[in-house]
């Protein structure tokens, strides 16, 4: 058993293994290891060159990584929390995501951008943040996001293989979420929907930090009776969702649960298919559980920001009652 | 200014002058060459302004005045130096071997960057400002991981100086020793803002706070330009990490085709910098010394009329790109979402009979 946090260390460790072009760049990444650890003790192995502290600038972070990959390297870069990274926007978005495109397709950006994200750790103002929304309405980005310390280990290692930039968005309150991970073999490919579980009455789809709540309310759900299908999104762009449409076909009742405001989130992109693709299977409208619209509060309102159990749960209870 | 540096080889005059920090080895030969570079490129410049002004652009960033500053700096470079320009750096491309009328894609709507930038070590041209220093000095760093001898140069005007990326660009560099050059073309504008609103010290000086040597050439002097970046790239291929360069010059046209400079500055001062253009005074300097008589001039002009016309004819036969090239490109890797959308708007425009759906 192994904690989401480690497993993202050894993924990046097997890429740093197997091929010298990696690199690991972001603040605080080397001789600490990372504010969370994550890269800990790779500067040790790697060497300087390889592992790189980078001075205290976000910009200056993605955009030399996008002039290291355009001299053939593949940089991680690592911002330090989810608020942190719009310094660093235009970098992201006007240059990185666009070059290959600007070029052609002559150049290519294997730049991964790792972001902590989501709330729940009682911190302060802007390390808290599920800004994927932004990454994923940008063309030229992949934007993923693992649940667990097995996707953890080989999303991370795909992400690097990947030729496209990947965001990679990493659930910071369940870095320390324990489990087993193979490392034989990756069971899916980067961007494929997995279903958790299976069930016949709702589809709950999630990712990130709220796939481990949506197991959760499944078990509640099945004590009263109701059997709940979980859905891990896995990918936010681009979106696998023939899973989804198959499962919404079976059930005909679909909630979607994640932390970042539910206004234009990625739920409403998801709703918004789900009404084209099953309008005839569906018993009740797609529901969306979520943040408010509203900056994320001070920790001591954060539970209240957070969809939890009960929101979730409520929320199912809307759809039966359709 | 005039307690201010400013490294100067070849006076507005054509006089040869010598500075002993800037010793320049140069032939007749090079200088002819050099005259040749400065005349095609602004040739190529007046082609490109008068392209859009009857509509085949749909705008033009014009070099006009900077060829010095360019072709200088350009011609100092080896093989397997980058660059990483502006949109404005036609002079340096040039140099660089870029096919000129590769250079008008973007600017006729065709493309957003129509070169492979591997073939002359020439990244594409880049539009938000400041943006591409810091893919230069990450570019170098890179340089530095492959123990390699080459070095990058970066270009920037006088407005991105203001620009976080920029300083960014400035620490990284520093603090990695990486092997970058800096060249700065202060030419006084930034569309209608005097470089008084970018700054309060001369821009070579900012170079100091930030650790690395800053230096003024004389930007119309594409000799003085020539020693100076030779200078700097070869300390940055010694290791000794960046150095700032700023090109005093002036640009002699609008920023764009779109601006209309006589509503923000004078003539006066346009008539003041003719007096020190780039290209009279080589021609001056050759006349002068008996380097070179009309047929060689008239030679010249000759190959930049003919360069003029065949931009001129391959850009207004170039074709429009064809409809899938939107959704081509956009991921190296294959993306069902986009390989949906462009399949449905074939179809879509497939439907169309003549202009009548089927």
């Amino acid at each position: 058993m192994i904690t989401l946090g480690k497993a993202i260390n050894m993924g990046l460790r097997r890429a740093l293994t197997e091929d010298p072009k990696v690199l690991v760049m972001g603040e605080d990444v080397g001789k600490l290891g990372g504010v969370f650890r994550v890269t800990e003790n790779l500067q040790s192995e790697f060497g300087e060159d390889r592992i790189i502290d980078t001075p205290l600038a976000e910009s200056g972070i993605l955009g030399t990584a996008i002039g290291l990959a355009l001299r053939g390297y593949r940089p991680v870069c690592e911002i330090q929390f989810d608020g942190f990274v719009y310094p660093a926007f235009d970098q992201i978005t006007s240059q990185l995501a666009k070059m290959h495109a600007r070029s052609l397709g002559t150049l290519k950006l294997p730049v991964v951008v790792r972001i902590p994200y989501g709330g729940g750790i009682g911190a302060v103002e802007h390390h808290s943040e599920s800004n994927e929304t932004y990454f994923a309405h940008t063309a030229g980005l992949r934007v993923v996001t693992c649940s667990n310390p097995n996707d953890a280990y080989w999303m991370m290692q795909q992400a690097i293989q990947s030729d496209d930039p990947v965001i990679f968005f990493e659930p910071k309150r369940r870095y320390w979420d324990k489990a087993e991970v193979n490392e034989e073999a990756p069971s899916l490919g980067l961007h494929q929907t997995r279903t958790v579980q299976e069930g016949s009455d709702l589809t709950l789809i999630s990712y990130g930090p709220t796939v481990r709540t949506a197991i959760e309310v499944a078990a509640v759900c099945a004590k009263e009776g109701r059997s709940v299908e979980v859905m891990d999104l896995r990918t936010l762009s681009p979106l696998d969702l023939a899973p989804v449409f198959e499962s919404a076909q079976k059930t005909g009742r679909v909630v979607i649960l994640h932390e970042a405001p539910t206004f234009l989130g990625l739920g409403a992109e998801i709703a918004s298919q789900i009404t084209e693709e099953c309008f005839y299977s569906l018993d009740a409208p797609v529901l969306r559980v979520g943040g408010f619209n509203v900056p994320y509060p001070p920790a001591r309102l954060e539970e209240h920001y957070l969809p939890d159990l009960d929101r979730t749960l409520d929320a199912i209870d809307r759809a039966f009652a359709f | 200014m005039s307690e201010l540096q400013l490294v100067q080889i070849l006076s507005p005059e054509g006089e040869l002058l010598t500075d002993p920090e800037y010793p320049l080895e140069i032939s007749t030969e090079e200088i002819r060459a050099l005259y040749r570079d400065l005349v095609m490129v602004r040739r190529f410049d007046v082609e490109a302004t008068a392209l859009q002004r009857q509509g085949e652009l749909g705008l033009w960033a014009q070099s006009l005045g900077q060829e010095a500053a360019q072709v200088g700096s350009g011609r100092a470079l080896i093989p397997g130096d980058y660059a990483f320009p502006t949109y404005r750096e036609h002079g340096v491309a040039w140099a660089k071997g870029v096919p000129p009328e590769k250079l008008l894609g973007m600017y006729r709507g065709i493309n957003h960057g129509g070169w492979d930038p591997r073939d002359n070590d020439f990244h594409l041209y880049t539009l938000v400002i400041g943006a591409q220093t810091l893919h230069a000095t990450g570019y170098a760093m890179g340089i530095q991981r492959d123990k390699s001898n080459n070095a990058v140069i970066a270009y920037f005007g006088d407005g991105a100086t203001s620009q976080g990326d920029v300083n960014e660009a400035f620490t990284y560099a520093s603090v990695y020793h990486a092997p970058v050059v800096f060249f700065c073309q202060n030419n006084q504008w930034a569309i209608s803002q005097p470089i008084e609103s970018q700054t309060k010290v001369a821009l070579y000086k900012r170079a100091a706070g930030f650790g690395f040597p800053g230096v003024r050439v004389d930007g119309n002097d594409v000799l003085a330009v020539l020693a100076v970046t030779r200078a700097a790239l070869a300390r940055a291929r010694a290791g000794e990490g960046p150095t700032l360069i700023e090109a005093f010059t002036y640009r002699m046209g609008a920023h764009t085709t779109s601006d209309d400079p006589s509503r923000y500055r004078l003539a006066q001062e346009l008539d003041e910098w003719k007096l020190k253009d780039p290209i009279a005074r080589v021609k001056s300097y050759l006349i002068r010394n008996s380097l070179a008589n009309e047929e060689f001039f008239a030679s010249i002009e000759k190959e930049a009329e003919a360069m003029a016309s065949k931009l001129r004819s391959d850009i207004v036969d170039a074709e429009d790109p064809y409809v899938e090239a939107i959704f081509d490109h956009v991921y190296a890797e294959p993306h069902p979402i986009l390989e949906a959308e462009k399949s449905a708007y074939i179809n879509y425009l497939e439907s169309f009979t003549e202009g009548e759906k089927k």
